[in-house]
């Protein structure tokens, strides 16, 4: 078990210097470098370039960053006054963990609580609207029912605020906004998996013995039934991250999916780096934690570690 | 279990194919017409629209021609610049259409290529690639495809520009038109290319599962057997065999990739103007929703086509799952 942890967190770290590597040499190698901009002259530019430890190959400049890295300092921002990434990614982590998170524990609960009730009653008019729902809420990105709410819910019926962050009221529709489609996914992923599981033996067993369907489904089908959405956190947290940007940018939202675009387009390529940095540790762990909770949840698994 | 025979809905008959399936699925086959429609309307119509209505114009924010102000030949109105908005929803489908279309294409190439070698390997080379999946799988891709697209887009417009020169140096005057039409719609290649680059892995995970089957099955063993090699083999006997399943997650694709491609445009990182799709349709009517003056037109009319459209496309593809790949459960 000990040596199968550690593989796995190995591997996690190997991902993310890859990652983090990779994001450093795209942002660096943009055309003309971060001040084609500013219309410097050479002179001027080598001396930025050379402050900001910018100069020689892009290698080095990838190794002097990974140096600075380690000692847990990202560098400045070269828009944001030169304030340092992380002050920047502090100030605006907060907001984008409050959003991602709650609408992950909405998409996560919502999303299995629905499939139970569909599997519950399968091919009754519930199930039927409930997965059709579910199908249309796939399809629909978060780009077109986040405007369309502002516009009814916020504009029309003037029932939640449109803007601001912070309060509960505030939050209820982006994070919903963010979570549907992901609501959606777990729903039917949950529906499936729990029929499947209801035509096994055992699952007759257990009705056999006198359970009802409602604590036959909840106690012995849910334990291996949960198994594939388990599976699907880890990709639906990535998932959330990038969706979470345009609903930052509808609900005028300042977290780091707004530092992350504006980043890219003012080539900005520490605070980007910064951004990215912080995004896959975030994902990494996280991928991690599901890995370790997948194995104690599965208990069919052979370890060979 | 009871004895088949004494059943009274004894089944007989051939099993049912699975293009009757799909056939008999109304909610798909309407889908399927509602799409082919689409499509059509995206290609032909623009051809034989009048050109006044395809220019910029002076008459910005024109409402629909049935409301109160509406001009007559600007059927759903026109957006900030006068342009007619019809018109730049056709265009903006066939963009998005097409980049779903090639870039779902990419995928099958690259995620076919790699599942298959993946599963008829097997073992431990099976065992890494498929690790590598679930990896990339955990990563949040679209994050490299924005920062991969603002890396590459100068680049890109210096080639497409480098090749309109040459043709005017060259006196190769199609050259020069095309690359110079071309420098526009540079995103629309990088956006195929990288997309198409991130959408392989479901379709590379579907693909090693089949063949991991088939490659067990008689007919496999009997021409290997008879001395045939891997790439015959696979080519041949497995990727025949592959054909719908690979069709039914081909359209699950489109979706998903016409999905990113609008996600990009919306944030101002896909398809610019003059080129439209219709991420950048619904970012142009997202932005000028007020509580005072209502521009709702340029915000209902895009989201409707795209939410129908992608909507259409996932229950289409849906009926081809339940055709075709019954067992399967996400």
């Amino acid at each position: 078990m000990f040596a199968f942890i550690l593989r796995r967190f190995l591997s996690s770290l190997v991902v993310l210097g890859f990652v983090v590597s990779l994001t450093f040499l795209l942002s660096v190698s943009q055309k003309g470098g971060p001040f084609e901009r500013e219309k410097l002259s050479a002179a001027a530019k080598a001396e930025r370039e050379s402050k900001y430890q910018l100069d020689g190959s892009k290698w080095s400049q990838l190794e002097r960053y990974v140096k600075r890295l380690l000692r847990g300092d990202l560098n400045v921002s070269l828009r944001y006054q030169d304030l340092s990434v992380t002050e920047v990614l502090g100030q605006k982590l907060p907001n984008s963990l409050i959003l991602g998170g709650s609408a992950f524990v909405i998409a996560a609960v919502g999303g299995v609580a629905m499939g139970f009730v569909a599997a519950m009653r399968k091919d009754s008019a519930l199930d039927v609207t409930s997965m059709f729902f579910a199908l249309a809420a796939i399809s629909i990105p978060s780009f077109i029912t986040g405007p369309l709410f502002v516009a009814l819910f916020g504009l029309k019926l003037g029932w939640l605020p449109i803007g601001g962050f912070g309060t509960i009221p505030q939050l209820i529709m982006p994070s919903i906004c963010l979570a549907l489609p992901f609501l959606a996914y777990v729903a039917r992923l949950t529906r499936n998996s729990l029929l499947d599981v209801k035509s096994q033996n055992y699952m007759r067993t257990a009705k056999a013995k006198g359970l009802d369907d409602a604590t036959a489904l909840a106690r012995h089908a849910m334990k291996v039934a949960i198994l594939p959405v388990v599976t699907y956190l880890g990709p639906m947290a990535a998932y959330v991250l990038t969706g979470s940007f345009v609903v930052e940018s509808v609900f005028n939202i300042s977290g780091l999916g707004m530092v992350f675009v504006n980043a890219i387009q003012n080539t900005d390529p520490f605070l980007l780096t910064g951004a990215v940095v912080v995004y896959s540790a975030l994902l990494v762990f996280f991928n991690f934690v599901v890995d370790v909770m997948y194995t104690f949840l599965d208990k069919r698994i052979q370890l060979h570690a | 279990m009871p004895d088949a025979a004494a059943t009274p809905h004894r089944w007989a008959g051939s099993p049912p194919n699975g293009w009757q399936v799909l056939r008999r699925n109304r909610v798909a086959m309407f889908c399927f017409w509602y799409l082919v429609v689409v499509a059509l309307a995206a290609i032909f119509v623009p051809v034989f629209l009048p050109a006044e209505v395809k220019m910029v114009s002076e008459s910005s924010y024109v409402p629909p021609s049935w409301c109160e102000g509406g001009i007559s030949h600007h059927l759903l109105g026109t957006d900030v610049n006068g342009q007619d908005l019809f018109y730049r929803l056709l265009t903006g489908a066939r963009v998005s259409l097409g980049v779903g279309l090639v870039a779902a294409l990419v995928s099958l190439i690259i995620g076919g290529t790699y599942g298959m070698i993946s599963g008829y390997a097997g073992g431990r080379v099976d065992g890494g690639m498929m690790r590598l999946v679930d990896i990339l799988n955990s990563v949040p891709s679209l994050l490299f495809v924005m920062i991969f697209i603002a890396a590459f887009d100068g680049y890109f417009t210096d080639a497409l520009d480098g090749l309109r020169l040459w043709g005017q140096r060259e006196q190769w005057g199609w050259m020069e038109a095309w690359a110079g039409a071309m420098i526009p719609y540079k995103r629309i290649f990088l956006l195929v290319l990288s997309l198409g680059f991130i959408q392989w892995l479901t379709m590379a995970r579907i693909v090693r599962g089949q063949v991991l089957v088939l490659k067990e099955l008689a007919f496999v063993t009997a021409s290997r057997a008879m001395g045939q090699r891997g790439w015959s083999i696979i080519w041949k006997h497995l990727w025949p065999n592959l054909s719908t399943i690979v069709l039914t997650y081909l359209t699950l694709t489109i979706p998903a990739v016409i999905r990113d491609e609008s996600f990009l445009s919306f944030l101002g990182l896909g398809i610019e103007d003059p080129a439209a799709s219709w991420g950048s349709l619904l970012k142009d009517g997202a932005q000028v929703i007020n509580p005072l003056d209502s521009k709702w037109w340029l915000l209902a009319f895009p989201a409707g086509l795209m939410s129908t459209s992608l909507l259409a496309l996932n229950f289409l593809g849906d009926g081809l799952r339940d055709a075709f790949d019954p067992r399967s459960s996400d």
